[in-house]
């Protein structure tokens, strides 16, 4: 995990940081009342606030629930959407998925691959991008498709594929 | 033949309909939209009312814009294409026929909708709605019958004469077992347990499947009338739609629906003046495909990691669950 080109979470921060971030916390937590079935919700809300998951956040999560610290782990690691390090702001997910692939899917990928300098699953050192991939968003007709945050591009050429990613830098 | 279908235009009346189901939006159809309003007001038309509505299911087509009551079908449109639309067809009463879909084998330009060759052999009835009606409109569902089927359960049948009809009709699950639905309805009245919930299972992973997407986000109140009477006929309270995190626009929808049908008192406390509750959340999922299985979803409801566990007890008998898998075409 120590390759310096892709995103990592430096887990310690400054004092104020860690403040300013518990109270955020506590802001969401407070539209919760505390039972079971709320974990996969507040993660969700967590993620979209901080971008990941963070380790002391989880903790306090597993307090606010009454869990075991492994099962908020167990559930943080087991759905695709949470992260554990920080993650780009502009999400870009390449779908992999059977038309998709017929229609030149991987070509993409590695278009978007080579121009980003990461891995699916990776984020951006500066953290504008991470890059996923999907097994189909539904929108088959359109292939090979991919979604930037929550807009699709479709019938996608590596050029087109780089210049959608031009257009999302520093928005 | 092509002269006579074109000569509509009477009345003068016409609804333009921009499809915004994901395939076209994709492809910028929010902005014909606007170009089309716009060009509408600038040409001063005020019988001309400019709409959009859910998937045609003809997405490689798209954007797609029909102009009804002829069913003129426009593919490819572009935000360019707007103000010829107007000035040629609406004003003008000559339909443009570049925009015309062409049949892929003889290459002849096909006006109308009824004459594609992939919309004649189809018979529509849970996606007759898509493509016609506002989806954000509960007003556009009800026009066409929407939640009348929902207000003769509440007043004239029992649950049991509801799963007895259900059973009659052959209606199958679509999931791939082919279970009969009725049955299962019946599994879950009888199953004992205070609390039964209904859920939706609209999970759908598997490449290339998207008639759920389509029927969320072209038609929501038929999933939640469908939702509301298969409560009623199991006993439940309270509902769930499980749908993936990958279709923002159809929970988009949904939530819409979800808040009007409340407006409306077709969801809530005594629905349509009768004694039955109901409410509905919807769950977002959060990227794991195996929660498509029945099992593996009510863990990830239950907020717990989603791994299936193996059946027997199935759940409509032993929990007081009944899902509703979507693929009930």
């Amino acid at each position: 995990m120590a390759n310096p080109s892709i995103a990592q979470d430096t887990q310690v921060l400054p004092q104020e940081q860690e403040e300013i971030r518990e109270k955020l916390l506590n802001e969401i937590l407070s539209s919760y009342e505390g039972n079971e079935e709320e974990l996969i919700p507040i993660l969700q809300q967590v993620q979209q606030a901080f971008g990941y998951l963070p380790e002391p956040i989880m903790k306090k999560i597993a307090q606010f629930l009454q869990l075991p610290e492994s099962t908020v782990f167990g559930v943080g690691t087991f759905y695709a959407q949470f992260k554990l390090v920080p993650s780009g702001r502009n999400i870009i997910r390449v779908c992999r998925g059977t038309a998709c692939h017929v229609r030149g899917g991987a070509r993409i990928l590695r278009e978007v691959e080579k121009h980003l300098g990461i891995k699916p699953g990776e984020s951006t050192p500066d953290l504008e991008y991470c890059l996923e991939t999907v097994a189909c968003i539904g929108a088959c007709a359109l292939a090979p498709t991919m979604v930037v945050n929550n807009e699709t591009h479709g019938q996608m050429t590596t050029k087109k594929a780089a210049e959608v990613l031009e257009q999302f830098k520093g928005k | 033949m092509m002269k006579k279908k074109l000569n509509i235009h009477s009345d003068g009346n016409h609804n333009v309909l921009v499809c915004q189901g994901t395939g076209c939006t994709s492809s910028r159809s929010e902005e014909i939209r606007s170009a089309l309003e716009h060009e509408v007001n600038r040409a001063g038309l005020s019988n001309i009312e400019v709409d959009f509505t859910g998937c045609h299911g003809f997405c490689q087509q798209g954007p797609i814009v029909v102009v009804e009551p002829e069913g003129i079908f426009y593919t490819h449109v572009k935000v360019e294409d707007a103000t010829e639309i107007v000035d040629s067809h609406l004003k003008e009463g000559k339909p443009v026929e570049r925009l015309f879909y062409r049949d892929p084998v003889t290459g002849e330009a096909i006006p109308t909708y009824q004459e594609i060759n992939f919309y004649k052999k189809q018979t529509r009835l849970i996606l007759r709605n898509c493509g016609h009606i506002n989806p954000e409109r509960i007003e556009d569902y009800i026009a066409t019958g929407g939640y009348e089927a929902l207000r003769k359960v509440l007043s004239q049948m029992t649950p049991e004469e509801v799963i007895s009809e259900i059973k009659k009709s052959g209606l199958r699950g679509r999931g791939g077992a082919g279970f009969p639905t009725g049955v299962k309805w019946e599994f879950c009245r009888n199953s004992p347990g205070e609390q039964k919930y209904m859920i939706c299972n609209a999970d759908e992973g598997d490449p290339g499947a998207f008639m759920d997407r389509s029927t969320m986000e072209g038609d929501p109140h038929t999933v939640i009338e469908g939702l509301i009477i298969a409560a009623y006929a199991i006993g439940a309270s309270e509902g769930y739609i499980y749908c993936r995190a990958e279709y923002p626009l159809a929970i988009k929808r949904l939530r819409v629906a979800i808040n009007q049908a409340e407006e409306k008192q077709f969801l809530g406390k005594n629905i349509l003046g009768s004694q039955f509750n109901f409410i509905v959340h919807i769950k977002e999922g959060a990227g794991a495909f195996v929660c498509g299985e029945e099992t593996a979803l009510m863990a990830s409801i239950e907020g717990r990691r989603g791994m299936p566990r193996s059946r027997p007890p199935f759940p409509a008998q032993s929990e007081g669950y009944r899902l509703v898998h979507q693929h009930w075409h």
